[in-house]
């Protein structure tokens, strides 16, 4: 009967708490949907900002995502796979132990450090200096997954591999990456996610731009700096473009993470 | 006249003090299957995985004594524990072929599978590789079930699907030694079946040996049987004598079923 009861109260307080959780969850999705599809307009898309649009914020957070995957996505690889391939104790676990910790660390760091080794000598805010602070959060992330899908293919595909004579970069290459490459892509794609909706490393390293550049050597287009400077606005109208912008970002955020989730689940 | 010589042989693996395997002394004879039987942990599947030397994938193993392979085209031995150049190790791994307790497929299509060993050996021909691989499927008994899907990726073929593939990719190079490890163990008794028979026809071929835990595959299809027990090699003769007439007691204790 005791043991009936316990079961009871630890299954509807695990339950109550799932609901707690959820339900701010979907506060503020409803909160966003509201207020964000009240200001929608697809003129956003086409105007930049200084019309009162968001085309120019949009390719900017684009663009500066992008060139931090060019930045983090090779390296983050090739560190994973040098710590799981190749890599032997000690170097290898403070290697890993490192980047975890980078993992955690405050993105506002990241900010701070990427102005003042870059801000600070050139002198003025760029899309360069912005891209670099998101790739420092991208690779360790990508050394994470990289890592662990490494980890999950079975030894003996490997020991396969070398019995049938392969050197040991030709068993890496040709068989366990592609075996552990879904996992990886998923991954990759998650870290993407994650940097794209990132302010604080670009506060003050890109800032943001009213107009529309490609020009990286100068402040750069950001959606999410741009929202932060917006909501902080006197006039309703910027706080209003703050929520449209909030909606669209979070709409890419989840698009990108379901076809993440989408592609691992159609593996299996 | 045996194709590989075991002689003397101690294989100790890294961080442990005592060796695994303890002076080993054991021909593996050319065109037939020796069986390696033994209870779990009495250093059979070591054994094996020295012969190919797969252990040198992690560091720190000490080997003595002498592993003696016999080189088909010079004729001649050679020790494959002096081994340390990469293209050596290839070679070795060309001549001593392994299939694995799991299927081991690759994560690639059926023909690339069968494919890539000889690809690893330099063939490039694309009319000379697909004679290889029908050859090689042909001969582990899969080509009837796959020639119509041979761009199809190999990890849609059953296990034992799977696991004959493997023995068509080792066998594709032409090794003179195949090395089983537990290979059905992780089959149904009919994929098993097939796999026994295909072993016994590729003794013409190549000269096997096979580690089981079924003491009832070692007399199905082994000539030779060895029996070891924590590292040390008890008793080695024609498999009918070790299972009908063994000499030591710890031998017949194990087939009868005494312990184990």
């Amino acid at each position: 009967m005791r043991r009936l009861l316990i079961n009871k109260i630890i299954l509807t307080l695990s339950t109550i708490s799932a609901l707690i959780g959820l339900a701010f969850l979907a506060w503020i999705l409803v909160t966003l949907f509201v207020k964000g599809l009240s200001s929608f307009h697809f003129s956003l898309f086409v105007n930049d900002l200084i019309d009162n649009g968001l085309r120019n914020l949009i390719v900017g957070q684009f663009i500066l995502a992008g060139m931090a995957s060019v930045i983090g996505i090779p390296l983050g690889m090739v560190a994973g796979i040098y710590i799981r391939e190749y890599g032997q104790g000690r170097y290898a676990n403070l290697i890993r132990n490192l980047s975890d910790i980078m993992m955690s660390a405050p993105s506002i760091v990241i900010g701070a450090f990427v102005y003042a080794i870059i801000v600070v000598p050139t002198g003025h805010t760029s899309g360069f200096a912005g891209s670099i602070a998101l790739a420092i959060m991208m690779i360790p992330i990508v050394i994470s997954t990289t890592d662990s899908m490494l980890s999950l293919v079975p030894k003996e595909l490997r020991e396969a591999g070398i019995a049938l004579g392969a050197s040991k970069y030709k068993v890496i290459f040709d068989i366990v990456i592609k075996s552990a490459k879904v996992g990886i892509m998923t991954g990759i794609l998650l870290a993407f996610a994650r940097i794209v909706g990132e302010t604080a490393p670009l506060l003050f390293t890109s800032q943001t731009s009213n107009y529309f550049t490609l020009d990286l050597t100068h402040a750069f287009p950001s959606l999410s700096v741009s929202i932060y400077d917006l909501a902080s606005d006197v006039q309703t109208s910027s706080r209003d473009l703050a929520w449209a912008a909030s909606f669209i970002l979070t709409v890419m955020v989840l698009v990108i993470n379901l076809t993440g989730k989408f592609i691992t689940r159609n593996k299996k | 006249m045996p194709v590989m010589n075991i002689k003397k042989f101690s294989f100790t693996y890294p961080g442990v003090s005592d060796p695994s395997l303890k002076n080993i002394t054991l021909p593996i004879k050319k065109n037939k299957i020796t069986a390696l039987i033994g209870p779990s942990g009495c250093g059979k599947s070591t054994l094996l995985r020295s012969m190919n030397r797969i252990h040198d994938l992690y560091p720190g193993n000490k080997y003595e004594g002498k592993i003696d392979l016999l080189d088909f085209e010079s004729g001649k031995y050679k020790n494959i524990l002096d081994i340390k150049k990469e293209n050596e190790f290839i070679k070795l791994r060309q001549q001593v072929g392994m299939i694995f307790q799991k299927p081991t497929p690759f994560p690639m299509s059926i023909f690339d599978n069968v494919a890539y060993g000889l690809k690893i050996d330099g063939i490039k021909n694309k009319s000379e590789l697909s004679d290889r691989v029908e050859a090689a499927l042909k001969g582990s008994a899969l080509w009837s079930e796959v020639s119509d899907r041979l761009g199809k990726s190999a990890m849609g073929l059953s296990g034992g699907q799977q696991q004959r593939l493997c023995i068509a990719r080792a066998v594709a190079v032409k090794p003179e030694v195949l090395l089983f490890d537990e290979p059905t163990s992780a089959l149904d008794p009919i994929s098993t079946a097939a796999i026994e028979e295909l072993i016994v026809e590729l003794r013409n071929d190549i000269s096997i040996a096979i580690v089981t835990h079924n003491m009832q595959q070692a007399s199905r299809i082994s000539d030779y049987t060895a029996f070891m027990y924590l590292g040390d090699l008890v008793e080695y003769d024609k498999t009918e004598n070790i299972f009908l007439n063994p000499k030591e007691k710890r031998t017949e204790d194990y087939i009868t079923g005494r312990f184990g």
